[in-house]
């Protein structure tokens, strides 16, 4: 096993309304990231995927507030810390982030370079501009970017482009987690490809040591990480390793959203799609059973009334369901 | 339908709903010209599923607005029901929109504010013709409409449209064009903007929508294994032009045309491996 870089253990934070009622949006996350590892994680709209990168980064801001729970970055617990000194000390250089709307991140008065001074003197406010040009140049090389673009506006850049050199310039300080929040959702196709390959570049080069992959197209998340976990209302509903999660999942949920993949491949327009009927529960009141219950086939009334524990089988893996594994493959392979 | 027919129907001999010749539509004059479809012939047969895929610029919804008599094209000429159509004032716009009716990206703002879910329904009674109709039968239309996308008719009366989620909205909108039966439906990239199991679900209406109605459904998309797995001709735009259309196994599992290929290879797949290789000859062009 190799090195802990990013360690959650018993996340929770909740959303603060404007009627004081508080919303459980990441309740009792946790999860590890190797060095050298990338984790995924997939789940619907409003799941709480980015309020989980949003928490990750101590970004808690009203209304998002902190409840309890520990997140250790390569063995620094930055919990409890006040978002400006996280700002100060962790963001940019321990854990860096790309965030969904990264095309519109950059200011349009300014030139790229100057981003890169930003970042770089909040850690270091003594370095010289000429020195901070020669280490963005560098970089900006190997990424294969051209470096002129450091003396353009973003407005120049195309949309890919932007993209990129917001990933450039968010992992200038070789920070040990990136933590990509759709990075590619507003880009085509060609462009999306260029985004993945530089983050993997960046990985293999051993710029960023690990990294969080958050998107809700599965087949994306299943080439680009190692380990995939899905989750549902606030919750992990199943973790394991890529391979595991699109060709043999376990939770209900997961193998649900597993059906609906749609690829262009033959025997994709045959197959039936994977739909589930029903909306998330509301998570001011979250149920006291099994949160996805409402919404199973298989659901029976104990799943309604009893919490259920995240429950480990196999190599490594954990899913959250009061079935046990063999009786659900059972299910889905009768179907 | 069932797959088997779905896959081997041959659209071909049935009548033509929808045609072009060498529609065009050019932006700006001069040196500041700008030609977002480019002479492109098509024929949409009756109960046809069409899927038009293209990258972001290609001129996709630049067409589809043509196609809907939001804006004239330039040249050329579009054939509704092989007549060429006429939607020279607003009257005849309005008859024509009784053949065609859209669904949009962005369903959060396809419904007006002020209106409430029952009367977005009621007006599309209205608008078949049936305003003579009783209340219970005005009802049971609704109903079933509401069933038929598997919403609750009775939990949405006296709702407003912002009070459903985008999943709901947009299976409001399929309801609505269920009242109207119109002979084509044009869905610009309708589940965009939705996750995957509401993704799924919206597809499944779309194609039981056609099949109960036998309508023409055109559908615009960026993603290409959508368009394969939802639609019976696929016709691919790059540049304003058609590059390539034929059917959907045809021109997805053999593409002629390099750029069909490139937009197939830049998707990630599952069985086969991501080749991440091809972008350094795309940087470099």
């Amino acid at each position: 096993m190799g090195k802990a870089m990013l360690e959650v253990r018993n996340l929770k934070t909740k959303y603060v309304t404007r009627f004081h009622e508080d919303v459980y949006a990441v309740d009792g996350v946790s999860f590890t990231i190797e060095e050298g590892k990338s984790l995924g994680i997939a789940g619907e709209s409003g799941c709480g995927k980015s309020t989980l990168a949003l928490s990750m980064m101590g970004y808690y801001f009203p209304p998002l507030h902190y409840i309890s729970g520990d997140i250790i970055i390569d063995g620094k617990n930055i919990s409890g810390m006040k978002p400006d000194d996280v700002r100060k000390t962790i963001l940019g250089s321990e854990i860096a982030y790309i965030p969904q709307a990264a095309m519109n991140a950059l200011n349009p008065t300014q030139k790229i370079i100057r981003f890169i001074e930003d970042v770089i003197r909040a850690h270091d406010p003594k370095k010289d501009k000429k020195e901070i040009r020669e280490i963005a140049a560098a970089r900006f090389k190997e990424l294969g970017l051209p470096p002129e673009t450091l003396d353009k506006h973003a407005v120049e850049l195309s949309g890919g482009m932007k993209q990129r050199t917001v990933i450039a310039v968010s992992t200038i300080l070789n920070p040990k987690v990136l933590i990509a929040d759709e990075p590619s959702s507003a880009l085509d196709v060609t462009s999306q490809k260029m985004v993945i390959k530089m983050m993997k570049e960046l990985m293999e080069k051993g710029y960023i040591k690990s990294m969080l992959f958050i998107t809700h197209e599965l087949p994306l998340l299943y080439n680009v990480t190692d380990d995939i976990m899905v989750m549902y209302a606030g919750q992990i509903v199943e973790k394991g390793t890529a391979q595991e999660m699109v060709f043999d999942p376990v939770h209900p949920y997961a193998h649900g959203l597993m059906d609906s993949i749609l690829v262009p491949e033959e025997g994709t327009r045959g197959q039936k799609l994977g739909a589930i009927p029903g909306a998330p529960p509301n998570l001011k009141k979250p149920p006291d059973g099994c949160r996805f219950a409402e919404r199973c086939k298989y659901a029976c009334a104990d799943c309604r009334y009893t919490a259920i524990p995240e429950k480990p089988f196999g190599d490594g893996r954990m899913y959250r369901c009061l079935k046990d594994v063999d009786e659900l493959k059972e299910v889905y392979a009768n179907e | 339908m069932s797959e088997e027919v779905r896959n081997n129907t041959d659209f071909e001999n049935k009548p033509l709903c929808l045609s072009g010749r060498g529609v065009t539509k050019i932006f700006g004059f001069g040196d500041k010209k700008t030609v977002a479809v480019d002479h492109v012939d098509f024929d949409f047969h009756e109960g046809e599923f069409v899927s038009i895929v293209g990258e972001s610029g290609s001129g996709k919804t630049t067409l589809s607005k043509m196609l809907l008599g939001l804006s004239n094209q330039t040249e050329g000429q579009i054939l509704f029901q092989g007549k060429p159509r006429d939607i020279s004032s607003g009257r005849k716009k309005k008859e024509y929109w009784k053949g065609i009716q859209a669904i949009f990206q962005d369903p959060f703002s396809s419904f007006n504010t002020f209106q409430k879910v029952d009367n977005v329904l009621l007006d599309c009674i209205n608008m078949r013709g049936g305003k003579s109709l009783s209340k219970k039968e005005k009802f049971d239309m609704m109903t079933e409409a509401c069933n038929f996308v598997n919403l609750k008719f009775a939990e949405l009366t006296n709702k407003y449209p912002f009070e459903l989620s985008g999943g709901q909205m947009q299976r409001l909108m399929i309801a609505r064009i269920f009242l109207l039966k119109p002979k084509i439906l044009l869905a610009d990239e309708p589940t965009s903007m939705v996750d995957a199991c509401s993704r799924a679900t919206i597809l499944d209406m779309l194609l039981n929508l056609r099949d109960e109605t036998g309508m023409t459904v055109i559908f615009i998309t960026h993603d290409i294994g959508l368009a394969y797995y939802i639609s019976d001709t696929v016709y691919i735009m790059e540049h304003g032009k058609f590059v390539e259309y034929g059917k959907a196994d045809e021109v997805i599992l053999q593409p002629k045309a390099a750029y069909t290929k490139r937009l197939i290879s830049d998707v990630p797949k599952i069985h086969e491996e991501w080749d991440l290789s091809t972008v350094d000859q795309l940087s470099e062009n």
